[in-house]
């Protein structure tokens, strides 16, 4: 059984056997085909050329599409973060009325497509919308917005499962030590809860920094990033050099990111003690939370609503006619499939990205944070963390396209594949996955392992006694991001997806571009569908963590 | 001075703390006796502020504290597992409260502190390194440190191994007396309280059924239970108790207490009765005998004789070791 | 047992519990594993298109009778993303025959080599849509459209306005602010716009133009749906803007009480054609073939408007009452030379991006 003292042969064994998988996925699907786009870029009439690559970079409007993504991913950022921890405390630390179906509301404006969104958006922005007096039209502030909408359940969906398991007595010590609720926040709680809301805010950049539809449509093309820069480049000119120096720096940047925030993730004791007491309801010292909480349903409340009343209006009138339409197959035969079809097929497509990306993300997370015995292991463990952040950082159209140029002869011949698409989205939603549950693995004390198997536990014993217990509400969390990801997923699997099965997001996506009041109104009550079906599955999940399966 | 008035907590509806009131003056350190689950722990919380009263009032030198917020009460928690925090070092921890307060010469204080529970070189460790006993005397010094008016001690030494706890308990007690500090302690070991407090408290199922200096308590539980959770073995009701108060030769009572080692072998005893069992320990022999008129009770006979199941004996009782009660029921 | 086995045992147990509700235990896709090559005699023909590409189901059994070949579709992206995946993967194609690449996009392709060359039978009056310069005949025009300015008449008697009419009244004064259209970078349609003004201007004059428009308090989004739907007073948002790039067949979804409420300026417009063709290097280049004809049959042309939103090439097919009624087509729309498209949509696109974004 487990023998106390492994060599450091035996260790370096199993760090490459339990890597080995993940790698391979991560090689296949990500390495290859990427590498495969951005040498496109490097080889010019069949000679190595990368002179075309490095011109580009000189090039002041690639400076201003890259000042201009960091600056907006970074100010959403901030502010994803500032709204979405006090309304992680109110929703996750107390307890009231309602609290569940909030949290699962929260979580929908992630998996709507961004044509919808942003076309929600801007009905209330728009010159002729309630908020059109704000002139958000088309600036940088509704960019900001629109990414703060989408992404603000990362951060209190995140830190939230982290606050949740955080002993409360730390705090109460402070407390009691004299410290005010803002002193104890400041030196006991954040430090606590630095790693997670360190690994949240990595994630939401990146999502930020290769978002696509919100900059071009709410910017109204004012504004370029280097994600819609790529895709004009890409999709447009075929101008793959350009493509390739971007795909290059975004590689660049994200590598820069992951290194700070690697720094600023480690904390001197990662050893977190579990606390499952029952949280109180909120106190009138709860406004902070409160107040932030409104502001955030107001934020993505607002869009929704908006959506919900266009997705009731036929004409003039209120009526149903857009959700019966949606069981044909739509007005003028705009509608693929039937929606429940595409319904369904959303669902099984995110029920295996789901599990994919949960199983590799699981391996990933344990792999980087057993505790490592020499300063190499250390790097190479810190090494692995970082590459599997990098999927989020690249643009979906390198991918997309690397994907059809690389991945077309055996063994490798997937193009046509229907796991690409799972496979895809496995990979946008892994790095979520990880970041979500590398905290609290690493939070895990060794010696309760240790403990375990001195007991006569096994391997699987001690995994299922240890980690998995501490693991199940960041897991249960992991696995509502990693289906949200694939349900509302649309860049990767526009390229992707194939005619006979599309999802639902790109079943609206084609509804909304395409005359007919009707095709307008259907695209909206799909979208309600979409966001509907979302907010109960989150429920269902949330419901299920409180389950007793991790208390062996 | 603490006092509770007629305070009741409840958790989700289930009352914790019913009725509790409890005096507490200054300079004194008073122990709260009980059982697991008898709600010692959430008066504790309560009176730190960390849990809110369904009714009843607690005052300090009779200012309400209702709507007081913990970290204004000017008390000090000391938890159960020290709960220092993980990424601070031991000087941190111990001068959190100062630089909250931004005291002037904190580092001085810091030494001073360390040196007094006795860690003097510890101040740049994590607590992740250190022991049991170094965690809880850091966790005394961080609650020390800026002299609060009360401190709340919940369980200080029950994690820790007995020699440790001995030893610490007689420290803990020198600390608070060379500090003048006024304490609250709560725990479920007698041995514990009577280490470290001049007052005793006992709790059970929510209500404080007893209280008062710690020696008048332990010589008069107030009813059966009471005694046997202060560490009597059996409580005899009746004619049994009746016959043994005869036997020391006190007034007769409804009930009576007694200790284990209450009835000492003695060929001149006036009780009689019959060895069931023995067992030899370090220091004398103890027996469980059934008694003449009484029933089994536990004695105790000197090293070197050999009573052996089934022999017949005579039994002296030490007056000291028995506790009047009422009777239960 | 090593204890580090534990977590990818667990995984796989996880992994196989759930498998159960997936796609791929499903087996109800046969052809994913039916690869084209391999087998003697090809079974299926596999149609590359984009994502706008719908044909009724009906229409696709009778080609699969008609032709003894299982059709497969695979449709993503649009006109532009279609083009670059045809170019990319040239060597090793997608599948046998495409549909959908443009004339904007059309001479890109042809340049590179993707189709073969294949001389489908056109009908009477199609040969208008050949793609100039495909001397060869590698591309088969299919079906045609115009990307046109359309206007919300309801508005303009409502304001009491007279209409616009050409390029020239949109920068007039007189319409300030009431024009929006999607971005020539990110729209098909609006490259289309970009290219009209091209034809109209000149190549030294459309920069004026643009300056000029967009001074005038042109409205400027990402796509077509942004445009139409958020920002046109007849789209589903109800917005507040009366002008409207779009297509001419769009006055037929805006039919009220027997009349359309917009209607297409018919000096605006641009003609797109959509082309299908052989692919180089097909596997089935017989059933490819038998595609393209079939694409071109009555029956096919004919389901064009209310599939796809576009006019047939075959002029004697008849078309849905509505269309027949409200979308009329331009006789003169503008073009340009697809050939000047490939070679100068960098430099265009580059120009019009500092114009419209100063």
């Amino acid at each position: 059984m487990t023998t106390p003292m492994t060599t450091p042969m035996s260790r370096a064994l199993t760090l490459a056997g339990l890597a080995a998988v993940p790698l391979a996925v991560l090689g296949v699907f990500f390495v290859l085909p990427v590498s495969g786009m951005v040498s496109e870029g490097f080889v010019v009439d069949g000679r190595f050329d990368p002179g075309g690559v490095l011109e580009v970079l000189g090039r002041p409007r690639v400076h201003r599409v890259l000042w201009f993504t960091v600056w907006s991913s970074t100010v959403a950022t901030l502010v994803a973060v500032l709204l979405g921890l006090p309304a992680a405390h109110l929703l996750h630390r107390r307890r009231f009325p309602g609290q569940r179906v909030l949290r699962s509301l929260l979580l929908v404006p992630f998996v709507l497509p961004t044509v919808v969104v942003g076309v929600a958006f801007r009905e209330l922005i728009g010159e002729a919308g309630p908020l059109g007096f704000l002139g958000l039209d088309g600036s940088a502030a509704a960019i900001v917005a629109g990414l703060v909408f989408f992404n603000v359940a990362v951060v209190i969906r995140a830190v939230g499962a982290a606050w949740e398991s955080l002993d409360p007595r730390p705090a109460e010590a402070a407390a009691a030590l004299g410290a005010s609720p803002v002193q104890v926040l400041r030196t006991v709680t954040l430090p606590a809860l630095r790693p997670a809301i360190v690994s949240a805010a990595s994630v939401v950049f990146l999502f930020c920094a290769t978002a696509f539809g919100v900059v071009l449509t709410l910017g109204g093309l004012r504004y370029s990033s280097v994600e819609t820069e790529i895709y004009l480049l890409t999709t447009n000119l075929l101008d793959l050099q350009a493509a390739a120096a971007l795909s290059i720096l975004q590689l660049l940047a994200i590598t820069g990111l992951l290194v700070v925030t690697g720094r600023l993730r480690a904390v001197p004791d990662p050893a977190l003690s579990r606390s499952t007491a029952r949280p109180p309801r909120p106190s009138p010292g709860d406004w902070p939370g409160v107040v932030t909480t409104a502001l955030v349903l107001l934020l993505v409340g607002t869009p929704l609503a908006a959506l919900v009343t266009g997705s009731l209006r036929v004409g003039d009138t209120w009526s149903l006619a857009n959700y019966r339409a949606l069981g044909g197959e739509g007005d003028q035969q705009a509608l693929l499939v039937p929606v429940g079809d595409a319904l369904v097929t959303s669902l099984r497509t995110a029920v295996d990205a789901t599990w994919m990306s949960l199983s590799l993300g699981v391996l990933v997370a344990v792999v980087v944070t057993r505790r490592s015995r020499s300063r190499t292991e250390r790097r190479v463990r810190g090494l692995l963390d970082g590459l599997f952040m990098l999927p989020l950082g690249v643009s979906a159209v390198t991918l997309g396209f690397g994907f059809l140029i690389t991945l077309d002869r055996p063994p490798l011949d997937l193009r046509d594949s229907l796991l690409l698409v799972p496979i895809a989205q496995a990979l946008v939603a892994l790095p979520l996955v990880v970041r979500t549950l590398v905290p609290v693995l690493g939070g895990i004390d060794d010696r309760q392992r240790q403990a375990a198997a001195s007991l006569g536990a096994g391997p699987l014993r001690t995994f299922a006694t240890v980690d998995l217990p501490a693991m199940w509400r960041p897991l249960t969390a992991a696995a509502g991001f990693a289906f949200a990801v694939s349900l509302g997923e649309f860049g990767a699997t526009s390229f992707l997806a194939r005619e006979d099965h599309p999802t639902l997001p790109i079943v609206i996506f084609r509804l909304i571009g395409h005359p007919g009041a009707m095709n307008y109104g259907m695209a909206l009550a799909a979208s309600v569908v979409l966001a509907a079906t979302t907010a109960a599955v989150m429920l269902a999940v949330d419901r299920l963590r409180v389950s007793s399966v991790g208390a062996f | 001075m603490l006092t509770l008035d007629r305070l009741t907590v409840a958790y989700d509806g289930t009352p914790a703390v019913v009725d509790a009131s409890l005096e507490l003056e200054d300079g004194h350190v008073l122990a709260v006796l009980g059982p697991s689950g008898s709600g010692k722990s959430t008066l504790l919380r309560a009176v730190a502020g960390l849990e809110p009263p369904v009714s009843g009032r607690i005052c300090w030198d009779d200012e309400d504290l209702a709507g007081v917020p913990t970290h204004k009460r000017g008390f000090a928690l000391m938890f159960q597992d020290g709960q220092l925090f993980a990424h601070l070092t031991v000087a941190r921890n111990v001068g959190y409260a100062l630089r909250l307060r931004r005291t002037p010469r904190a580092a001085e204080r810091v030494e001073e502190l360390l040196a007094l529970v006795g860690l003097e070189g510890y101040a740049e460790r994590l607590p992740a390194t250190l022991s049991g006993g170094e965690r809880q005397r850091v966790a005394l010094a961080r609650s020390l440190a800026v002299s609060p008016r009360l401190l709340l001690l919940d369980e200080p030494l029950s994690a820790l191994d007995a020699g440790l706890r001995e030893r610490l308990a007689t420290d803990l007690r020198e600390i608070l007396q060379s500090a003048g500090t006024t304490a609250l302690m709560v725990t479920h070991d007698q041995d514990e309280a009577y280490a470290v407090a001049d007052r005793l408290a006992v709790m059970r199922g929510g209500r404080i059924v007893q209280q008062g200096e710690i020696g008048a308590v332990w010589r008069a539980p107030a009813d059966p239970e009471t005694a046997l959770f202060l560490g009597y073995a059996r409580v005899l009701e009746g004619a049994a108790a009746a016959t043994l108060l005869r036997a020391a030769g006190l007034p007769v009572a409804p009930a009576v207490a007694v200790r284990r080692s209450a009835l000492v072998v003695d060929a001149d005893g006036p009780l009689r009765g019959r060895v069931v069992s023995g067992r030899a320990t370090p220091e004398l022999i103890r027996l469980v005998v059934d008694v003449e008129g009484i029933g089994e009770l536990d004695a105790v006979a000197r090293l070197g004789s050999h009573p052996a199941p089934g022999d017949g004996v005579r039994l002296g009782v030490d007056p000291g070791r028995l506790a009047e009660t009422p009777a239960g029921h | 047992m090593s204890r580090a086995l534990a977590p990818v045992i667990a995984a796989s147990v996880v992994a196989l519990a759930v498998s159960g509700c997936s796609t791929i235990g499903s087996g109800s896709d046969g052809d994913a594993t039916d690869g084209a090559s391999g087998a003697d005699k090809p079974s299926r023909v596999v149609l590359v298109t984009h994502d706008s590409f719908v044909l009724p189901k009906p229409l696709i059994k009778q080609f699969e009778q008609e032709s003894g070949y299982d059709l497969v579709v695979r449709a993503t992206g649009d006109a532009g993303i279609l083009t670059n995946k045809l170019v990319l993967t040239k060597d090793d194609p997608l599948g046998d025959v495409a549909f959908g690449v443009d004339n904007t996009f059309a001479s890109r392709a042809l340049d590179e080599g993707v189709f073969a060359a294949y001389d489908a039978p056109l009908p009477a009056g199609a040969e208008d849509y050949r793609l100039p310069g495909d001397d060869d005949h590698a591309l088969t025009p299919v079906d045609n459209g115009n990307v046109c300015v359309n206007v919300d008449d309801t508005w303009f008697a409502d304001h009491d306005l007279a209409e616009p009419e050409t390029l020239d009244d949109l920068a007039d004064p007189a319409y300030k602010n009431l024009f929006v259209l999607p971005g020539a970078a990110t729209s098909s349609p609006g490259m289309a716009f970009l290219l009209t003004t091209i034809a109209a201007y000149g190549e030294d004059g459309w920069q004026d133009y643009w300056t000029k428009l967009m001074d005038n308090g042109a409205k400027l989004t990402a796509g077509w749906s942004d445009a139409y739907e958020v920002d046109f007073t007849q789209g589903g948002g109800k917005g507040d803007r009366p002008i409207v790039l779009s297509y001419d067949s769009s006055p037929a979804f805006t039919v009220s009480g027997g009349r359309s409420t917009t209607s297409a300026l018919l000096d605006t417009c641009f003609r797109q054609v959509e082309y299908a063709g052989v692919l180089a290097g097909a596997a089935n280049p017989d059933g490819a073939e038998q595609l393209v004809d079939f694409l071109l049959s009555p029956d096919v042309q004919a389901a064009l408007p209310e599939s796809m939103y576009v006019f047939p090439v075959d002029p004697s097919v008849e078309l849905p009452q509505e269309w027949a009624k409200f979308a009329e087509q331009p006789t003169d729309p503008y073009a340009v030379d697809p050939a000047e498209v490939s070679a100068n949509r960098d430099d265009w696109l580059r120009e019009w991006s500092d114009i419209t974004s100063r």
